[in-house]
């Protein structure tokens, strides 16, 4: 790390090239940093990491790498959004209450169609009319939160029950100990992977986050690969939102609340650029992996809550600095 | 706008009150839109006097020193995401340290309590310079940790407030009509923000929020501004900390939603939050507005449960105009 950095010879790896290969794959240092968290954890209380621990762990991460998904896109972009969370706990809470009245499926739909409209309100905001993605997403953040606040008032009637099919799939285990959840997010973390580095679209997401002028000189149509983005994170906060729903086995109106700092966090310590233009999905969904074995490890140590999130916070800032040295990026 | 002052002299006065006028026409439609919807309350409801004044200038108060506090962050080109928990510390600690305290001790934690805020923004200020971590996900990261530490020194609601702390606030100065708390907003405004901003470092603030890379160039202390204006930052979260413990008369260890509704404010009161741009004006008009809309809202007899809708509804289609307005300036 400490090398100076040479001039790349013509055929041959050269120290800059290394350093490039680190800086592309922050995923390698993530690994071992999440190991060893593990081993910590293992020292800590002797013979809690087992097969069925490794499975838990999984279906507690996977709302979260959901969540992270969305937010991964978005900040390629350069912006954030700040409303996954609500939205997520939107999708969650309407399809709960529906599901008894139209049916699981119907339910489902209505769920995931709420959040994509408002990921549609977001993309038109932020696209068309050049709104600050921060103040945009915040305050729909807000009209949803309200939203939900006068529905929950109009759907008292009807209890608010997960449809069975959300809660086998994310929180059940197939074969002993193979998260069911995992049928679901493989391929989607795969598609994800896929289409950021082999489609146009993906590489538009880290045009447009890298050089917005360059990507508009040549012929970029940043408002429409910006409205798709918001729309595709709306609906994958709602996909997130459904699975929490899943694990927790409840929904209420403020289920992904404490999920919208972790979100952002776990895209970062990921490695991806909060600035846009650099990163990857690969990152954020060890990212998400550290903070759920960080929350096990702060609980199993039973330390008071107001510790926990002090040492919750100062580990995040410590992986984000260490981070910054690795990668040379930031605002020096 | 400060060199102006000097210049206005040698000019015909409506000149200068012209160019003003045109510099500050965020500024001065904010001012409008505030007064117009103040008659509108009066319309709303005619037994609107001097008590509801006081109600919305005690209310306002938190809120407008946090949207300053933010300001500052912001026009250096940082954004502070922590001020809501920086405001929780210094709430909390006002709120312990002054309960059963004698008259003489109280007037001393009063000025510890900023002088607290102060050192916390500077080790917010301390820590993006040094870790090199973009500024948002710093403070996100302080967020957690001043937060622990608010639940730490107190945690969960109790502590006191002294009287002549919770006079400084109530009823109006002179007249009824003039609420004090307004003009200890004034005071702590005008003694802090308006010197310092005609100070080098005050300019320094503008020029490194405005193009980093130039004002190094130029010779500017780039590490040692950012510290400044988060301390500053911390200073007023600090004094908006005591204010709610003078509002209140106790401290709460989880205040509310402070950190995002300062940004709206600042938003809303012009400053851009790329940096460099705006002032401390816009953004107390805006908290004002803001609160002023919360209580109109009550007047109206709407149900509490839409006013978050509306209150978010309203921000973005703020912001979707400005962003119009900017679009056609620029094609114009």
């Amino acid at each position: 790390m400490t090398a100076v950095p040479q001039a790349p010879e013509p055929g041959g790896r050269s120290t800059v090239d290394r350093l490039a290969v680190l800086r592309s794959q922050p995923v390698v240092p993530l690994l071992g940093l999440l190991v060893l968290l593990v081993l910590l954890l293992q020292l800590v209380r002797p013979g809690i990491v087992s097969p069925s621990w490794i499975s838990t762990t999984i279906l507690f991460a996977t709302p979260l790498a959901i969540l992270a998904a969305a937010q991964t896109l978005v900040m390629l972009t350069g912006g954030i959004d700040l409303s996954v969370a609500s939205v997520a706990s939107m999708a969650a809470y309407v399809t709960a209450t529906q599901s008894s009245r139209q049916g699981d499926l119907v339910a489902i739909l209505l769920g995931l169609g709420a959040a994509v409209l408002v990921g549609l309100a977001n993309g038109v905001g932020v696209g068309i009319f050049q709104v600050h993605p921060l103040i945009m997403t915040l305050g729909m953040g807000l009209v949803v939160v309200g939203f939900l606040t006068v529905y929950q008032v109009l759907a008292i009637a009807s209890a608010a029950a997960v449809p069975a099919p959300l809660a086998a799939l994310f929180s059940g285990t197939s074969f002993g100990f193979f998260p069911n959840s995992l049928f679901l997010f493989l391929p989607l973390a795969a598609f994800i992977l896929f289409a950021l580095r082999r489609t146009g679209y993906g590489r538009l997401l880290y045009a447009i986050g890298d050089n917005p002028t360059a990507a508009r000189l040549s012929g970029v149509r940043a408002w429409q690969v910006l409205l798709v983005v918001y729309v595709i994170s709306g609906f994958l906060a709602g996909l997130a939102g459904l699975a929490l729903s899943g694990v927790a086995q409840s929904a209420t109106i403020a289920l992904a609340e404490v999920y919208l700092l972790p979100s952002v966090a776990a895209v970062v310590i990921g490695g991806t650029s909060i600035y846009g233009g650099r990163g990857g999905y690969g990152g954020s969904i060890v990212g998400a992996l550290i903070l759920t074995v960080l929350v096990t490890l702060l609980t199993v140590l039973e330390a008071p809550q107001p510790v926990r999130q002090i040492l919750y916070g100062l580990i995040i800032l410590a992986v984000a600095a260490a981070y910054a040295r690795v990668a040379g990026e930031g605002n020096g | 706008m400060t060199a102006t002052t000097a210049l206005a002299g040698r000019e015909s006065l409506v000149a200068y009150l012209r160019r003003t006028l045109r510099r500050n026409a965020w500024t001065a439609g904010l001012i409008g839109l505030c007064l117009a919807l103040l008659a509108l309350t009066r319309i709303i409801r005619p037994t609107f006097g001097a008590f509801d004044l006081e109600t919305l200038a005690i209310a306002a108060l938190p809120l407008a020193l946090a949207a300053v506090a933010q300001a500052s962050a912001v026009i250096a080109g940082g954004i502070d995401l922590s001020v809501g928990s920086m405001i929780a510390v210094t709430n909390v600690t006002a709120a312990v340290l002054m309960k059963d305290a004698s008259t003489e001790a109280t007037v001393a934690i009063a000025l510890g309590v900023l002088l607290l805020g102060l050192a916390l923004g500077t080790v917010n200020g301390i820590v993006v310079v040094l870790s090199r971590v973009p500024d948002i996900v710093v403070t996100l990261a302080m967020l957690y940790v001043w937060g622990g530490v608010a639940l730490l020194i107190l945690p969960s609601q109790g502590g006191g407030a002294p009287d002549w702390l919770k006079r400084l606030v109530t009823g109006g100065l002179f007249v009824d009509e003039l609420p004090k708390a307004l003009v200890v907003l004034a005071v702590v405004v005008a003694a802090i923000w308006l010197p310092f901003r005609r100070t080098k470092l005050g300019l320094a603030l503008y020029a490194v929020g405005s193009d980093r890379l130039a004002a190094f160039r130029s010779g500017v202390n780039v590490g040692l501004t950012k510290v400044v204006s988060y301390a500053l930052c911390g200073l007023f979260s600090g004094a908006a900390g005591l204010a709610l413990t003078a509002a209140t008369g106790i401290g709460t260890p989880t205040v509310g939603a402070y950190t995002l509704a300062g940004v709206a404010a600042i938003v809303l009161g012009g400053v851009n939050l790329a940096g460099g741009r705006g002032g401390v004006v816009g953004p107390i008009v805006a908290a004002y507005i803001l609160s002023l809309i919360r209580t109109d809202l009550v007047f109206l007899g709407v149900d509490p449960n839409y006013s978050t809708m509306i209150q978010g509804g309203i921000m973005v289609l703020v912001v979707m105009v400005a962003g119009l307005l900017t679009l056609r300036r620029r094609r114009a």
